[in-house]
């Protein structure tokens, strides 16, 4: 979206509760409801989409502090457009130590008007000037960013190859990146230890590659990134997590169909080609690795996602999976493919599998 | 202090009957009230037992000897002994002694307990505990020995040893007791003589740990032959046998408070007293003989007093002098509260003079004497009263004895009880009174007249506490009369809240009174605590912990007023918790609590529209800013949004 575009959003909104307050009424701002439970999958799109659940803030007694940090946030971001500068979340936060009264105590109130503002007008938080702390992600492997000097504007050829040992940090803002590849596919990683392994150990040359490591639940930015390269260099994404109910529904189903809180934006911060390669409750058996038995937590969160997401709603396939996961009471790390030697999952799971990948789940 | 003004007519007859009543001869009767008293009384009783031994006759006579030289007094402490055994059950009395008295109807009990038992003997002639048991060999005195050894116990004796019963446990209480003792005695003879009491209390240090009480009020006096009994001798007064509400009851406050100066500093107590302006004023100087329980007067003159009327004690006594709770201040400041018509002057040890004006220019409604209502009669009172009765037969003595009975209810009670009418009520039989008993149950009485109660009233109640406490707010409650067990009661409750030196969560102070008294000891034992705390106190907006009294600047005050006020102990402190008691304090507080939730409840809207101007007042110029900056505003405009909005949200009732 353009940024006079957002600049005009942001102005008909105040516009409107200027209006309503002249006219002696009490404005009132629509947001989408921000939870799971407004939100489909769209087996179409391959991402979740709203539904329509939206709630009215209105101005009262109670809400008037909310409603003046939420202006005062608006003000802000019109401003960081304007000048087309940027602010951290934190940032954002510390500006707001000059609001008086209606200053934030804690980061999570001022990140929580953020989400607000961004749904509001149904946009990105970096088109607001906003850009999150967290870190992207590490790239290695046959790729070629091409980024530009903020400087001078000049192209900046990144090999993804030539950075040995270490890594491609993502940056946060991805939507100017170009990309040069002739690898085969992508292969996301939960951890960092096993995407460590890898590039050591140049499993992208022998399997002509792009590893990419999410260190977690993927940031905006990273699937953002994957969506990109994989939509414009049509490649096929693989993505190896930890075989426990938090690396499936909430890693993998993140990157792939997006998160049920900022659903409004899902629809570019997805990545609907992602497969889901391991490790899956089949392998536990298969490749007879060692479990650690779920812990509670575990098993209400494998509940929690059969009863409530649509996404697990959808496939046949992951309400199985999950069922076994639960009745099996066992979960198993990427990094327990060890017991079988250090290089195991190089020499023999990651090329099992891959020669197989009709086998993936969905 | 004529208050303990004496009916001594009735002693000789109505007490001394009462024994018989109990189902006791003489002897034996004075025995057993001291067997009940205490453990270590029960060589007395032996004594009394044993002179006996042998000779019928000699018990009788020296039954009939005690009783002449000791007038009233074991009779009437038989009585007030019933009534603390059975409320204070099985506080002091030793069960086993206290059975050996009940089967000592004959000699035979005493003669055999005093021989058989070495451990009861050799306390002998003394009122201490116990001494040590022989360790090797048990000497082999016989019975005729043991009784040298034995001999009666006078009942001021009796309190020289136990003087914890009567509140002078200890320096500090001792003085608070004589101080309280005098004024409640003056408050009572000046209601009963019908002038509103001017009373001035001074405490005046004479030595280290040691204290002068003088007490004045302009009270009726006390005739001359009286003064050296009402100071001079435990249990003697003019409460104990009238059914009324007064302060006092048995007759042995002051006189107890005599003789602890007496005993911790050897001086006599001085009373000054005139009974009108025509009569000249006496002074006198009175000592107790505590072996005999009898007056000594020491001197006795005329002197010059300006005082129309009145009566003026000084007790000198070994005492500490504390302020704060529990202290004389204190109990005066209460004593001011529970009686708005007493005009109060305090002089403290320091020689500040504290004022509390009178209030309400109006005596308290005279309280009647009544007769005992039939549900609150028990056994050996029932028999005392028919033996004593001069009715031909029972319908007759029920309905002259009682109050509430008529010629139908005595019929019905004597038919439920299967007794004939014409039974003589002189030959009352144990097993027939208990027939008796058993008819009254089945029989719907009214309850008794209340006229014996004299309430503060809930407005004079309000207006004392107005005196002393400085709230925002306040509440009283008169209730109408209730009853417990045949005795007439009545409950009074007030509170202030908002009290100035008071913080939000201070717990409550609660004042407790009985009749006018104000109670300073053992909260924790009595109905009106329990009351309080058993009252849901947050559905008046107030805070409660679980068990605990509410929180907040509060003062809860709560006065039971009734002829005869079920304390849990002779020391009069905290007061029985019978069922319809504590309803009715319930019922008051719960009145009280509704009246203050109201207020708390207006005061926390006005609070949370003061909040809510605040709140808005801080938010909305953010707003208008807001605006400006993104719409680029003049000021003009910005102001009016600010103006606009805030009036638009006072308006709005949504908070």
């Amino acid at each position: 979206m353009p940024r006079r575009k957002v600049i005009r959003k942001i102005r008909d909104q105040a516009r409107d509760v200027e209006r309503s307050v002249v006219a002696g009424g009490k404005p009132s701002l629509r947001f989408p409801v921000r939870s799971l439970a407004n939100v489909r999958y769209d087996p179409a799109k391959g991402h979740f989409t709203m539904k329509r659940g939206t709630k009215e803030r209105t101005l009262t007694v109670s809400t008037v502090k909310t409603f003046a940090q939420t202006l005062r946030m608006m003000s802000l971001s019109k401003e960081l457009v304007e000048s087309d500068d940027i602010a951290t979340k934190r940032e954002a936060y510390y500006v707001s130590k000059n609001w008086g009264d209606a200053r934030f105590r804690e980061q999570p109130e001022s990140d929580a008007v953020m989400d607000d503002v961004e749904a509001l007008f149904a946009v990105n938080r970096e088109q607001l000037g906003f850009v999150p702390e967290e870190k992207g992600g590490d790239v290695a492997g046959r790729l070629v960013v091409v980024d530009r000097d903020p400087d001078s504007g000049r192209k900046l050829r990144i090999d993804c190859t030539k950075f040995g040992s270490g890594a491609y940090s993502v940056p946060i803002s991805v939507e100017h990146l170009e990309f040069e590849t002739k690898a085969a596919f992508i292969l996301a990683i939960e951890t960092a230890g096993m995407f460590q392994r890898l590039v050591k150990h140049n499993y992208w040359k022998t399997a002509n590659c792009i590893l990419v490591s999410m260190g977690g639940v993927p940031t905006r930015a990273c699937r953002r990134f994957i969506r990109r390269l994989a939509d414009e260099k049509n490649l096929p994404v693989y993505v190896f997590v930890d075989g426990d109910p938090y690396g499936i529904t909430n890693i993998y189903r993140t990157l792939k169909v997006g998160s049920g809180n900022a659903a409004h934006l899902n629809e570019y911060f997805c990545v609907p080609q992602a497969r889901f390669l391991g490790i899956t409750p089949a392998d536990v058996t298969d490749y007879d690795l060692p479990t650690h038995p779920l812990k509670e937590v575990d098993v209400k969160r494998a509940r929690d996602a059969l009863k409530n997401d649509p996404f697990i709603g959808h496939y046949k396939q992951w309400q199985r999976a999950l069922e076994t996961m639960i009745k099996m009471g066992v979960r198993a790390e990427q990094q327990a493919l060890a017991k079988h030697g250090l290089n195991y999952v190089i020499d023999t799971y990651l090329p099992q599998k891959l020669s197989r990948p009709e086998r993936f789940l969905p | 202090m004529t208050a303990k003004r004496v009916r001594e007519s009735d002693f000789d007859e109505e007490t001394l009957d009462l024994f018989d009543g109990g189902g006791v001869p003489p002897a034996g009767g004075g025995a057993r009230a001291e067997t009940v008293l205490a453990g270590p009384r029960q060589s007395g009783s032996r004594t009394a037992g044993g002179a006996g031994r042998g000779a019928k006759k000699a018990a009788t006579k020296q039954a009939a000897k005690a009783s002449r030289d000791r007038k009233a007094v074991e009779p009437k402490q038989a009585a007030s002994e019933k009534t603390r055994a059975r409320k204070a059950a099985p506080k002091k009395a030793l069960p086993e002694r206290k059975r050996a008295g009940k089967g000592e109807s004959e000699t035979a009990a005493a003669e055999e307990a005093a021989a058989s038992s070495p451990d009861a003997a050799a306390p002998a002639g003394a009122g201490t505990s116990p001494a040590p048991r022989p360790r090797k060999k048990r000497n082999g005195r016989n019975a005729e020995q043991l009784a040298k050894g034995q001999r009666e116990i006078s009942i001021s004796e009796f309190f020289t040893k136990n003087r914890h019963l009567l509140g002078f446990d200890n320096p500090t209480k001792a003085l608070l007791t004589t101080v309280k003792e005098a004024v409640d005695n003056s408050l009572d003879a000046c209601e009963d003589a019908g002038v509103l009491p001017v009373i001035r209390v001074e405490a005046r240090q004479t030595a280290e740990n040691r204290y002068k009480a003088v007490i004045e009020d302009n009270g009726p006096g006390i005739v001359r032959a009286q003064i050296p009994k009402i100071f001079g001798k435990l249990l003697y007064g003019s409460k104990f046998h009238t059914l009324k509400q007064s302060r006092g009851q048995q007759g042995i406050g002051i006189s107890a408070a005599g003789m602890y100066g007496q005993l911790t500093t050897g001086k006599p107590v001085v009373i000054t007293s005139r009974t009108g302006p025509r009569a000249a004023a006496r002074r006198f100087e009175v000592k107790i003989n505590t072996r005999k329980n009898e007056p000594i007067v020491t001197d006795e003159r005329e002197v010059d007093w300006p005082v129309e009327h009145g009566t003026r004690v000084e007790i000198e006594l070994e005492a500490i002098h504390k302020r704060g709770r529990r202290s004389i201040d204190d109990y005066l400041e209460q004593t001011a509260v529970a009686n708005p018509h007493l005009e109060l002057t305090y002089v403290d040890p320091g020689g500040d003079e504290i004022r509390y004006p009178r209030v309400i220019d109006e005596l308290p409604a005279e309280a009647r004497a009544i007769k005992p209502h039939p549900y609150g009669v028990e056994l050996g009172a029932l028999l005392a009263l028919a033996h004593e009765s001069r009715s031909r037969n029972l319908r007759g003595f029920l309905q002259e004895e009682f109050s509430r009975v008529g010629p139908r209810v005595a019929d019905e009670i004597l038919e439920k009880a299967m007794l004939s009418p014409s039974v003589k009520p002189r030959r009352l039989k144990r097993d027939q009174a208990e027939q008796l008993l058993t008819g009254i149950g089945k029989t719907r009485i009214m309850n008794p007249p209340t006229n014996c109660l004299s309430p503060i009233g809930a407005e004079e109640l309000e207006a004392g506490l107005r005196k002393v406490v400085e709230a925002d707010f306040f509440a009283a409650v008169s209730r109408k009369p209730a009853v417990y067990r045949g005795n007439p009661f009545l409950v009074e409750a007030a509170l202030a809240w908002g009290v100035a030196d008071m913080g939000g969560d201070d717990l409550a102070v609660l004042h407790r009174f009985a009749n006018r008294v104000p109670l300073q000891y053992q909260q924790g034992a009595c109905a009106m605590t329990k009351a309080v705390l058993g009252t849901a106190w947050k559905g008046y907006g107030l805070h409660q912990a679980r068990g605990a009294l509410p929180a907040g600047p509060l003062v809860v005050l709560v006065h039971i007023a009734s002829a005869w006020v079920p304390f849990t102990s002779e020391s009069k402190e905290a007061v029985a918790s019978y069922t319809e008691i504590l309803k009715e304090i319930k019922l008051a507080l719960q009145d009280c609590g509704r009246r203050l939730g109201r207020h708390i409840r207006q005061g926390k809207r006005q609070a949370e529209a003061v909040k809510k101007r605040d709140y808005i007042a801080s938010y909305i110029p953010h707003i208008g800013a807001a605006l400006r900056e993104i719409l680029g505003l003049s000021e003009k405009r910005e102001q009016q949004i600010v103006t606009t909005l805030t009036d638009t949200l006072e308006r709005s009732r949504k908070f």
